[in-house]
Formats: structure tokens, C-alpha cells, sequence
């Protein structure tokens, strides 16, 4: 880890402020992923702004029916809210298949939004890397890809995104507000993050000098019929392989609305509005939701170890649009898959 | 409570061997040294006790106590997060002391295993974990006692399968599970 | 007189280790203690053209910087770094020369005053290699591999291919029934929790204190004394208590080398701390691709078997063990053929693990048994009885002792396995597919020569000294107890010293060797404490033991007492205070006989239940049942978590650990425990441990040992679990999701 300055930041003016005009700062909060990628020279800040002390731990209600989360909410604490909980249970349900409880007692909310891939080849700097050094190569795509993505990858980078969190806010659309010195703006979930095309050394459109202050959840939140399933190497503590994030709005077995987002196939949680119109009233069924599995993944690309991750996907869409459907959401302690 | 002013790193600026110090010179040549971030005070209480410190911020909690407060009963099996064997309490909460850097952490109250036992009589969990042989080699085991402590104070657990799941952040390579469970749900048992 | 032996006691060290106390190598403290850490090399095969360290020794608080070209002396032949347990070729030097053989190669230390400058330095030294062309993928040396050379002395013997027995190729051809199969296990990795470390505290006078993460301190000794040219007074290495090792520890490893190499350089203290990843090179369990072809009667009985394996080494030594001969040992079987070759590749040397060679050769033999007995429609349980062998068929010997038949009634019974539908994909519940599977384990039941001394004082405590090591094993505890009965004290009254080399001799800690040895090496040196007080209890005027020979008393209850009438006794206390004696010390070595007469092995039985997602291919090990038969079991607590251990390693190699190498670069690509996957106490469900009545007199304790037997054959047995729940046969580790393709 390079040495570097220490900063304490006592309010979101003077964090902004502080990070101003020095493209080699970073903000530190949870610090579970920046800490981890400075240890590993990935990361190589000259200025660690700390953002514990903001103002940003609150979780409230909007003035539309909606919930704002500060961004220094915990992962934790944000499962466990009743609102959370109760309106919006496949949130809690997504952060709690992530990572471990000590983790989860660490991580923010808008520190889980900037976590950076896990592809052995961005964390280990004798490696080519896009993402980690522009045009040194991406080792990836005649490497080890086991974990890699199948959907909107370029020749540049066929990293994915590993948070959980995020593929339930990207079913949820939420709003991610960001504040710099020239201003507040509000980002939608979906263009938050960005796919790696030719610049995958930018994972989201959050611009140098932001910084996340909340994310707002609109009020629909799925709370009848929804699930978040999981599927990894090993049961618990580790990244997806797939996992896919389910909302439906049902009338008796007639789907009136759809939403469903995967993770771990892409450098974004990803979402498909053909996939979800193929949805929209129609009957409930596994015919129907093979259907749409099969509209998403109409452009899967698999590489040499991950081409399995295409089957498993579509499985997995069957599968937790079946669990929501029931209304048996997958249970993130018992590993029998609902 | 007592309070222990710690400045500096701790460590002594001794003059290195002469010979040692020849050599590191004439390699270096002419060019000016880089030196170190310029140190950051921090003040915590760790197991009751206050301390007031001097630290380089790179410095971890996890090496702060390891190496600068010689509480080893906190182990380093990863330092990256993946394993749970330095989990400890901060301010009730377990977490992963090895992804912290100290100067975060100024005015928090911290517990390491070697605060849970008090005045010599074992924490419940941690007789548990004797009585049920929930460890093999003993270097997981303070991480593993630390967030079960966090687990039961989170109220979150109701079953084995709870258990299970929220003790998977600690890795026991020796393969203690089922004995660990057993010790957890013993103590849940009777809280 | 056994008051603890065979009891659940409660580990002697549980309070160290429960509070934090315990310390391990790298939690030894001193004043001026400074900071190494190891630069790799980002290449896996090649040589170092220039290695410039200018910008490292520019950070302030760097205090030098080691590499091969300015190191202190080091010894220059290969005899110096033969390490007790070294295969043969020629053991890595580490910063000896420029030489690149594997990728993550130590070749350079930097020493700073904070390992935070330490690491930080150590990222700024730039290397420039020339390259040479590696190879790392076992799959393309298949051809290349070579066969392994005859032995060359008793050692290597111990390690290479049974004699054929009978005429394999034609019973091959004239069976009734034949299977054949290929099988693969990968590389994997011990990861035990304890970062690999070494403290080495230098002493004003040049001698060395060196606290080492190892499971031999006095094979750290030698080798140190041999690379450095020091002399034994001059380096006493340390482990009181090590953070697991499962065979990591049984060689000398690099940290220990650069550690002592710069407290030398810059007089004094040094800690050396890896990081995870930088543990990857120091050896793996080889991967192992294996053919099993199995000939079989109509009745079940076996008729041929025929294992060829090839293994991973190094380009520098060969490592390998007695692969292909566990098939030929536990069944019944005329005929037997073996091959074994060896694939050079530019990694570091493998090194043993948890039950090395039984390990990946039961996952094949028994797999492929499951498969002949689905061949033979045969229960898989009835064709292992149906081979049984009663006697070591490579020697035509008896066992010492094998109540196998045991193991396989009482687990059966314990897990019900007289409910098994014999239909694969006949079982379900609630959705999942259902499998039980069942296999079975062996290994070898050993003892070494060790040396253990015991002092005794006046007031019933004793100190029980001996250099070797307690891992997680439950040395401590076992050994207590032990000497606890054989004293005839409270167990309360015992201390154990071990992990110090300058104890009373001792070999490695591995193989499963120690319990047995050190047990009666405890109950030798107790005799000779027991005769020493009786010389000493006769010189009492009117002593009740006047007239009686040594082998008629016994010690229990802090006295030495007639075994034929116990009203005549004298205290411990007594005897001494008579005598005006504080202490009796007494060091004596066990050699166990050389029992050639007979075979000595251990075994279980293990019987495994999986459900499956038919639809996901989720794979979750619901419940195993592990039945051993591990003859006499000294403490049923400790000696439970051994099997439990095992067991759980079992799951980890069946369905989770893989190192992932980049064959391209020739690095290992997982080299951290989020992606190298070993289990999680999710992955962990119902385990249950069942020890058969064994009684053996192989040993006067009749110990067997219990630390390898644990994990051998309980891959096979969830590997036949999923294929009864799936149908599907998934010859190759781990058994991933995306291998069943439901």
C-alpha cells in the first residue's frame, strides 16, 4: 500500500471540497473493498478522504411514498430496517446474500454501489488489465473466467459487477443521489453503473469530485411477490455465479407487472425491458418464464469456463420468477432452494 | 479504567549497525528519501483500557493491536476480508478489524477476545467453546468467539440454519463447525 | 488406572486458545523488532536480468533490502537444504542465485521498521526477467510425463509402486464384469488459517530465537544450522502452538530462511510475515490424473485391478508417494498392476496434505468400485464385503488388527443405509434429488522413534517434555492425559513442553504418527519414573514395598501401589521427601518394535447423504456418517473433531477446492480464500463420528493415530452420493454445479 494522506471530512461541503480538483483521492466509508484493493496496489490513492462523520446515516421516508438512504447506511442496518424489511424485502434479502455479517457491519450503501470487480486478473497487478490499466490487455477473455460475464462484455473487459445489493436496487430503480462542488444531481440506477465497451476503467458515470449521498427508493417495492436467488460455488461467503432479483405484480395468475435483474453475468446488474415485456400479461407459468429467460439471454457469450453460466441463467430466471410467483422467496439461511 | 499514552508507533528508534547503515546509504546514493505519510492521532479504548496513539494511517486496527499494543489474541488469517479470524467488536458490532484503518476509528470502543473474559471468569461462549471442542488448532478461534458475540447480541438467529449462515464469515479450516453451532446454540439457549 | 485416557477430556491448551493467550509464531514481541516482506516474482520461469532496488530504499524506514545478489553467505550444495522429510532432487534455495522456477518465487526481502513500510517498499522493486518458456498444465505433460525411477533407498521404497501381483492384463481381459474409468483431482491447497510467519529474535551474542510456523522445530534446526553454518546451541526454534499446517509445516519454508537471513544481516530481530497469496508456493496436494481399470466375477468378487497414475512435481524435485498402491491393498484381489509417472512442471514442489495419496487414490478406487457395483447391480456396501481382504496382500501379511467390517455394520446402521433405493434418481424429498452414497477409507497406522523426559516433583506435579508439535491435533491434551495415568496424577498436576527444538528428540508431526509415538514414549519415560520411585520407596525404613519387583506396582492416586495388594503402597510425596529428593527426572527414547509380521493400517467407513436441486444443480452434503477403526482412541472429544476435520475437508475436495493456475502467465489465478473456495459453516450439516472397538497390540497403548484417516474416502463417498441422486457420474474435482448438467 503507497503511503498517503489522511483527511477527515466533517460534512458533504467540505467532503466535496476536499476531493476537488485531485483525480488521485478517494473517499474512504466501509472501507472493505477499497482497503482490500490498496493492500493489493490496485488502488493507489495519494489521498483517503475519510466520510464516516457525514451526516448520511439516516434512512426516511420521501415526501412520494418512497425510501431515502443515506449513504453511509450500513449493509446491515439497512436489512434489518422494518421499512426496509417490510416494504422492501428484496433489498434485505439481496444484501443479506452478500458478503459475511462482518462485512455487511462494515460496508455502505454507497460505498457497495462503487465496489469494484473480482476478476483475479484487476486484483493482481502482474497481470494485464483494461479496467486496472488502460490497454495493457484483458487477460480474462483467454484466462480464467469462471466468474465472468456473459452479457454485454466487450473485447475490452469482461469483468461483472459482484455486488447483490445493487441488482436489487436496479430492480427497485432506485435513485442515486450524488452531490460536487458544482452541485447535486440525481442518477438513475441504470445508468449508474456502465458496461466496459472501451473505457472499462470506469465503472460508473458517477464523475470525478461526486460523491453518493443517498439512495432513494421509489415506493413500489415487490413486497407480495418477490425473490432474490443466489447461486455460487460454495453456500454461503461467496461471490454469484448468477443470481437474479425478482418483482411481480400479479392478478391472480395473470402477471400485471414484471421487473427482474440479474447479477453476476455482466458489469452491471442487468436488466432487460424486452425480457420483462415478454412478461406482462401473461399467465404465470414456467412456460412463460422460459420465455422471457430466453428474450435476456438472447445474446449470451460465453468464454472458455463460464459458458455454462448461460444454462444456469436461464434456470435461474425460471426458476425465481417461479419462487415469486408462489410467493416462497428464496431463504438466504436455509440453502434449499425454495 | 485506565489510560495509556502510546505516542508514536511504539517501536524504538534504535541506530541501526553501522555496517547496515553504510550500505543502505551508498545504495541510495544522492536521491532524497521518500518519506513516511505524516502521522494521525487517534484515540480508542480498547477493552476499557484508553489509548492515545501516533499513527502512520496505513496502519490497520488489526496491526495496531498486533503489532503496536501486543494483543495478539486477535488473528490475521487473510488480511483481505475473506476468512473472519481478526473479527472483533466495535462499539458491540463484530467486524473485520483487517479492512480498517485505525484513524477511522477515533473515540470508538473496541473488544478483542482478550476483553470477553472478566476478571478471569470465561465469557459463556467461550467455556462453550471448550466444553464443545469448537476449535482444533485455536487460530480462527478468537474470531470465531468475537462474532459470536456480534451474532447474539444482533438477535438476529433463530436456528441452526440462521447460525450456520451468519457464522459463515469465519472460516475454520480445521473444520469445527458443527461444534461451534453446537457451542453458539448453548449459550443462545440459555440467554 | 486409565482415568483419562478414552475419556472426552476437554483440551488442556482450551483456555489459551479460548482467551487469546495462545501465541503463535508471529505474535512473539520484542524491542527493535523489525519487518520483512517478500517480493515474488510475477514470472514462472526465466532469470532475473536486473533487479533494481533504489525506489525501496528511497521510503524512509527501510532498512535494507535482500535479494540474490547481496545476500549473506548461504550453504551451496543440495545435502544443506535437505530437509528432513525432502523428496529427492534439488530442494529451492531462496534468494540463492537469479534463477525463476515458479511463479510467486521469493526474490527479494525487504526489511523496514513498520511492515506497513515494509509492504510498501516491497511493491517498488522493479524486477526484469528473461523469460523462458514454462509449462504448468498437468494435462499437457501427459505424454511427457515419466516413470518413476526404481528406489533408491528405503525411504523411496516406502513411496513408489507395489511389485504387480499375479497377471493383471489377462485377469483384466478374462473378467466377467470390467469397469474403467479416468479420474482427476486438481491442485489444491492447505490454507490453514495461520498466515505462514516467523519471528527470529536475535540474542546480543549472534543466537537465534526463531518462532516458526512449522510442524517439526528440530527439522527447522538442522536445516538451519546446515544453510546458515550455525551450531545447534546458536538456534533454538520455537512453535508452541501452530495455526494448523495439514502438512504445509512438515518442511522448512522460505519465510523462515529470509527471516533468519536478514536478522543476520542486519543483527537483529526480524518478523517475516506471508501474505495469503504469497502461501500458494509453499507446496499443494499434486493433481493427479488417474485410470483405474477394475475386473470383476459374477459374484462380486474382484479380479483385477489396475491403477496408473500421473502426478504433478516440480522441475527441481520429485515429489511423490505411494499412489497406485491403496488399490491393491484393500481389497481382495489376485491380480494387481500399477504405473506410476511423474508430470515436471514449473511450479513449486507439492508437499504432503491431510492424508496425502490415499486421499486422491480412494476418490478414484472407490468411485470406481460405486461404478462396478452399479455394473454388477450390486448394493455398493455388498461388493466391498464381498472383496474383503483379511490380510495386507502386498506382503501377504495379517493385519495387526481391522475391524473394517465394523466400521461398515455400524455406520450402515447409523445411517440407514438398509433404506437406500439402489435406483439412481429414485430418492427425493420436497423437490431435491436424494443420493447415499457410501465409501470406504485406509491408511497407515505409524510410529517413530521419540524421545520424551519427565520430571517429577515432590508434590505430585510433572513436566513432560518433547519437541514435538501440537497443530490442532490435541497433542497437548492427549499427552497430559496420558501421562497423567501413567503417573497416577491429576491431570491438573500435568504440563506439557512441546514445539521447542530443545526438547527431548522428536520426528515431524505428520502421517499420523505422533499419538502413538508419543504416548508410549510418555508411558516409557512414566516406567522409568515409576522404577526411579520405587529404588526410592524401598529405602524407607519398614517400606510396604520392600520386596517387590518393579513390574509388580503401579502409580495411581499419587502413589506408587502393589498391583496384587493394594493396601500396600507409599505416596509419591513420601518416597521422595524420605529420600530428600525435589525432583526425578527421567528421558528415555521409544522405538517401536519393527513389527515386520504384520500390516498396520487403519480404516472407516463412510456413508454420505446429498440432495441435489434438479433444477440449479445446488449440491448440499446433508449427512455423513464417518465410522472409524483407529484402534485404541485416547480422548474421544479431540479425537471426534480429528474425524469431524476430516470429514469436512472431504466435503471441500469433493465439491469446492480447486487452484485455478493461468496456464499462459503460469500463475495461480485463486490465491486467496474468497476464490479458493474450502468450505463454510453453511456448507456444513450433519456430521456424525462413530469409533468401532478396535484393540491392537501393534503399540503397549495400542495407538493408531487418527489425523489423515478422516478425510480418505469421503470425496468418493459424496461423489457416489450425487451420482445415486443424479445419474450423473462426475469424474473429475470438484463436482461444480455446472458439471452436472441436470
Amino acid at each position: 500500500m503507497i503511503s498517503f494522506r489522511y483527511a477527515r471530512a466533517n460534512d458533504v461541503a467540505d467532503a466535496v471540497r476536499q476531493i476537488a480538483g485531485d483525480p488521485d483521492a478517494k473517499f474512504v466509508a466501509g472501507g472493505t473493498n477499497l482497503i482490500d484493493l490498496m493492500k493489493m496496489d490496485v488502488e493507489r490513492p495519494t489521498k483517503v478522504i475519510d466520510i464516516t462523520r457525514l451526516p448520511l446515516k439516516q434512512v426516511e421516508n420521501t415526501p412520494g411514498g418512497g425510501l431515502r438512504i443515506g449513504a453511509l447506511v450500513r449493509n446491515s442496518d439497512l436489512a434489518y430496517h422494518p421499512q426496509v424489511e417490510a416494504r422492501y424485502p428484496v433489498l434485505a434479502s439481496a444484501i443479506m446474500a452478500g458478503a459475511s455479517q462482518q462485512l455487511r457491519n462494515m460496508a455502505s450503501t454507497g460505498g457497495d454501489l462503487l465496489q469494484r470487480t473480482r476478476c483475479c486478473y484487476f486484483y493482481d497487478t502482474a497481470t494485464p488489465c483494461n479496467k486496472r490499466e488502460r490497454g495493457s490487455g484483458c487477460s480474462a477473455i483467454a484466462g480464467q473466467n469462471r466468474m465472468h460475464a456473459i452479457l454485454g462484455a466487450s473485447d475490452a473487459c469482461i469483468a461483472t459487477h459482484p455486488s447483490d445489493m445493487c441488482v436489487a436496487l436496479a430492480l427497485l430503480e432506485a435513485k442515486v443521489h450524488v452531490s460536487s462542488a458544482s452541485g447535486d444531481r440525481v442518477i438513475a440506477f441504470a445508468e449508474f453503473h456502465r458496461l466496459p465497451g472501451e473505457t472499462p476503467e470506469r465503472d460508473t458515470n458517477l464523475d470525478a469530485g461526486e460523491i453518493i449521498t443517498a439512495v432513494e427508493l421509489p415506493p413500489k417495492g415487490f413486497a407480495t411477490n418477490y425473490t432474490y436467488l443466489k447461486i455460487r460455488d460454495r453456500l454461503s461467503y461467496a461471490f454469484a455465479l448468477v443470481s437474479v432479483a425478482v418483482g411481480l405484480e400479479l392478478d391472480g395468475d395473470t402477471i400485471n407487472d414484471c421487473r427482474f435483474a440479474l447479477g453476476g453475468v455482466a458489469h452491471k446488474p442487468w436488466r432487460d425491458p424486452r425480457a420483462e415485456a415478454a412478461l406482462r400479461g401473461r399467465r404465470a407459468n414456467a412456460a412463460t418464464f422460459a420465455d422471457a429467460a430466453d428474450v435476456l439471454l438472447r445474446d449470451a457469450k460465453g468464454y472458455a469456463h463460464n459458458t455454462f453460466k448461460i444454462d444456469l441463467a436461464r434456470r435461474c430466471i425460471s426458476r425465481a420468477l417461479m419462487q415469486a410467483a408462489r410467493g416462497t422467496p428464496q431463504s438466504q439461511s436455509s440453502k434449499k432452494i425454495a | 479504567m485506565t489510560e495509556v499514552e502510546n505516542p508514536g508507533s511504539g517501536r524504538d528508534a534504535e541506530k541501526l549497525p553501522r555496517a547496515v547503515q553504510t550500505t543502505v546509504r551508498e545504495r541510495v546514493g544522492a536521491q532524497s528519501p521518500m518519506t513516511t505519510p505524516e502521522a494521525v492521532s487517534v484515540r480508542l479504548t480498547v477493552n476499557g483500557t484508553r489509548h492515545s496513539l501516533l499513527l502512520d494511517p496505513r496502519t490497520t486496527l488489526l496491526d495496531l493491536l498486533r503489532e503496536h499494543l501486543d494483543l495478539t489474541g486477535t488473528k490475521k488469517g487473510c488480511d483481505q476480508g475473506q476468512c473472519g479470524a481478526c473479527t472483533m467488536l466495535i462499539d458491540g458490532r463484530r467486524v473485520n478489524s483487517c479492512l480498517t484503518f485505525a484513524v477511522m476509528y477515533d473515540g470508538a470502543r473496541i473488544t478483542t477476545i482478550e476483553g470477553l473474559a472478566a476478571d478471569g471468569a470465561l465469557h459463556p461462549l467461550q467455556q462453550a467453546f471448550i466444553d464443545h471442542d469448537a476449535f482444533q488448532c485455536g487460530y480462527c478461534t478468537p474470531g470465531q468467539i468475537c462474532s459470536a458475540v456480534g451474532l447474539i447480541a444482533e438477535r438476529r438467529a433463530t436456528s441452526a440454519d440462521d447460525i450456520r449462515e451468519l457464522m459463515s464469515g469465519n472460516i475454520c479450516r480445521c473444520g469445527a463447525y458443527t461444534n461451534i453451532v453446537a457451542a453458539i446454540q448453548q449459550v443462545m439457549g440459555r440467554s | 488406572m486409565a482415568h483419562y485416557i478414552g475419556t472426552p477430556t476437554s483440551r488442556v491448551d482450551g483456555f489459551a486458545k479460548v482467551t487469546g493467550a495462545a501465541k503463535y509464531a508471529a505474535e512473539f514481541n520484542v524491542p527493535g523488532l523489525v519487518y520483512g516482506s517478500v517480493v515474488t516474482s510475477t514470472i514462472a520461469k526465466g532469470r532475473i536480468a536486473r533487479i533494481d532496488l533504489s525506489a525501496a530504499l528511497r521510503v524512509e524506514g527501510v532498512l535494507d533490502v535482500l535479494t540474490h545478489e547481496n545476500r549473506p553467505t548461504m550453504a551451496d550444495n543440495d545435502q544443506a537444504y535437505k530437509d528432513d522429510v525432502a523428496p529427492a532432487g534439488s530442494p529451492f534455495r531462496p534468494l540463492y542465485d537469479g534463477r525463476i522456477m515458479f511463479s510467486g518465487q521469493p526474490i527479494a526481502l525487504v526489511v523496514a521498521q513498520t511492515s506497513e513500510i515494509a509492504r510498501f517498499a516491497a511493491s517498488l522493486v522493479r524486477v526484469d526477467y528473461e523469460t523462458d518458456t514454462h509449462i504448468t498444465d498437468v494435462h499437457c505433460q501427459r505424454e511427457a510425463a515419466i516413470p518413476l525411477k526404481p528406489p533408491g533407498d528405503p525411504i523411496e521404497a516406502m513411496f513408489t509402486p507395489p511389485k504387480t501381483r499375479g497377471r493383471p492384463e489377462q485377469a483384466l481381459a478374462a473378467a466377467a464384469v470390467r469397469h474403467a474409468g479416468e479420474y482427476y483431482v486438481p491442485i489444491e491447497h492447505h490454507n490453514p488459517m495461520e498466515l505462514f510467519a516467523s519471528t527470529v529474535i536475535y540474542d546480543g551474542d549472534g543466537k537465534l530465537t526463531v518462532y516458526d510456523k512449522t510442524q517439526g522445530v528440530q527439522n527447522v534446526q538442522h536445516y538451519l544450522c546446515r544453510v546458515f553454518g550455525m551450531k545447534p546451541e546458536d538456534v533454538r526454534v520455537m512453535s508452541p502452538f501452530v495455526g494448523g499446517a495439514f502438512g504445509s509445516g512438515l518442511r522448512p519454508q522460505f519465510q523462515v530462511v529470509l527471516a533468519v537471513l536478514a536478522a543476520r544481516a542486519l543483527r537483529r530481530s526480524v518478523r517475516v510475515v506471508l501474505t495469503r497469496p504469497q502461501m500458494y508456493v509453499l507446496g499443494y496436494r499434486p493433481a493427479m490424473i488417474q485410470l483405474i481399470e477394475l475386473g470383476a466375477n459374477a459374484d462380486g468378487t474382484l479380479d483385477a485391478i489396475m491403477h496408473d497414475a500421473i502426478t504433478v512435481t516440480s522441475r527441481y524435485e520429485d515429489f511423490f508417494r505411494q499412489e497406485t498402491g491403496w488399490s491393491g491393498l484393500l481389497y481382495k484381489c489376485a491380480n494387481a498392476g500399477y504405473k506410476h509417472k511423474l508430470a515436471r512442471l514449473d511450479l513449486a514442489t507439492p508437499c504432503d496434505m491431510r492424508a496425502p495419496s490415499a486421499t486422491t487414490a480412494l476418490f478414484a478406487l472407490e468411485s470406481a468400485m460405486d461404478e462396478l457395483a452399479v455394473a454388477l447391480n450390486l448394493d455398493p456396501l455388498e461388493l466391498r464385503l464381498r472383496c474383503y481382504s483379511e490380510r495386507d496382500q502386498h506382503n501377504d501379511l495379517p493385519f495387526s488388527s481391522k475391524a473394517l467390517r465394523e466400521c461398515y455394520r455400524q455406520g450402515a446402521t447409523a445411517f440407514g443405509w438398509d433404506k437406500r433405493n439402489p435406483e439412481a434418481r429414485s430418492m427425493r424429498d420436497a423437490g431435491d434429488l436424494v443420493g447415499w452414497g457410501m465409501a470406504t477409507g485406509v491408511w497407515e497406522a505409524l510410529q517413530m522413534p521419540i524421545t520424551v523426559r519427565i520430571a517429577l516433583s515432590a508434590n505430585g506435579h510433572a513436566e513432560v517434555a518433547c519437541a514435538t508439535s501440537d497443530i490442532g491435533t490435541g497433542s497437548y491434551t492427549i499427552m497430559a492425559q496420558v501421562a497423567a495415568d501413567m503417573l497416577g496424577l491429576p491431570l491438573e498436576n500435568i504440563s506439557i513442553n512441546l514445539g521447542d527444538s530443545s526438547l527431548p528428540q522428536s520426528p515431524v508431526e505428520g502421517g499420523s504418527w505422533i499419538a502413538a509415538s508419543v504416548s508410549n514414549g510418555i508411558a516409557t519415560t512414566a516406567d522409568a519414573i515409576r522404577d526411579e520411585l520405587l529404588r526410592l520407596a524401598k529405602q524407607m525404613p519398614g517400606s510396604p514395598l520392600a520386596n517387590i519387583a518393579s513390574g509388580e506396582v503401579t502409580l495411581a492416586d499419587g502413589k506408587l501401589i502393589s498391583k496384587g495388594d493394594a493396601s500396600r503402597s507409599v505416596s509419591i510425596t513420601d518416597a521422595m521427601r524420605h529420600a530428600a529428593v525435589d525432583r526425578i527426572e527421567q528421558e528415555k527414547t521409544y522405538n517401536p518394535s519393527n513389527d515386520v509380521t504384520r500390516a498396520h493400517n487403519t480404516h472407516s467407513a463412510i456413508f454420505a447423504e446429498v440432495k441435489v436441486d434438479e433444477q440449479i444443480g445446488v449440491i448440499r452434503v446433508t449427512r455423513v456418517v464417518s465410522a472409524i477403526a483407529a484402534g485404541r482412541i485416547l480422548n474421544t472429544k479431540t479425537a471426534s473433531s480429528q474425524i469431524l476435520g476430516g470429514v469436512v475437508w472431504g466435503i471441500g475436495m469433493a465439491l469446492h477446492e480447486e487452484t485455478l493456475i493461468d496456464h499462459k502467465v503460469g500463475r495461480i489465478m485463486n490465491a486467496n480464500i474468497a476464490e479458493y473456495h474450502v468450505p463454510v459453516n453453511a456448507d456444513i450439516h450433519d456430521i456424525k463420528v462413530i469409533f468401532v472397538d478396535e484393540p491392537d497390540d501393534s503399540n503397549p497403548l495400542g495407538i493408531k493415530g487418527l489425523g489423515e484417516i478422516g478425510i480418505v474416502g469421503v470425496a468418493a463417498a459424496i461423489a457416489n452420493a450425487v451420482y445415486h441422486a443424479t445419474g450423473k457420474r462426475v469424474r473429475d474435482l470438484p463436482i461444480t454445479l455446472d458439471k452436472l448438467r441436470l
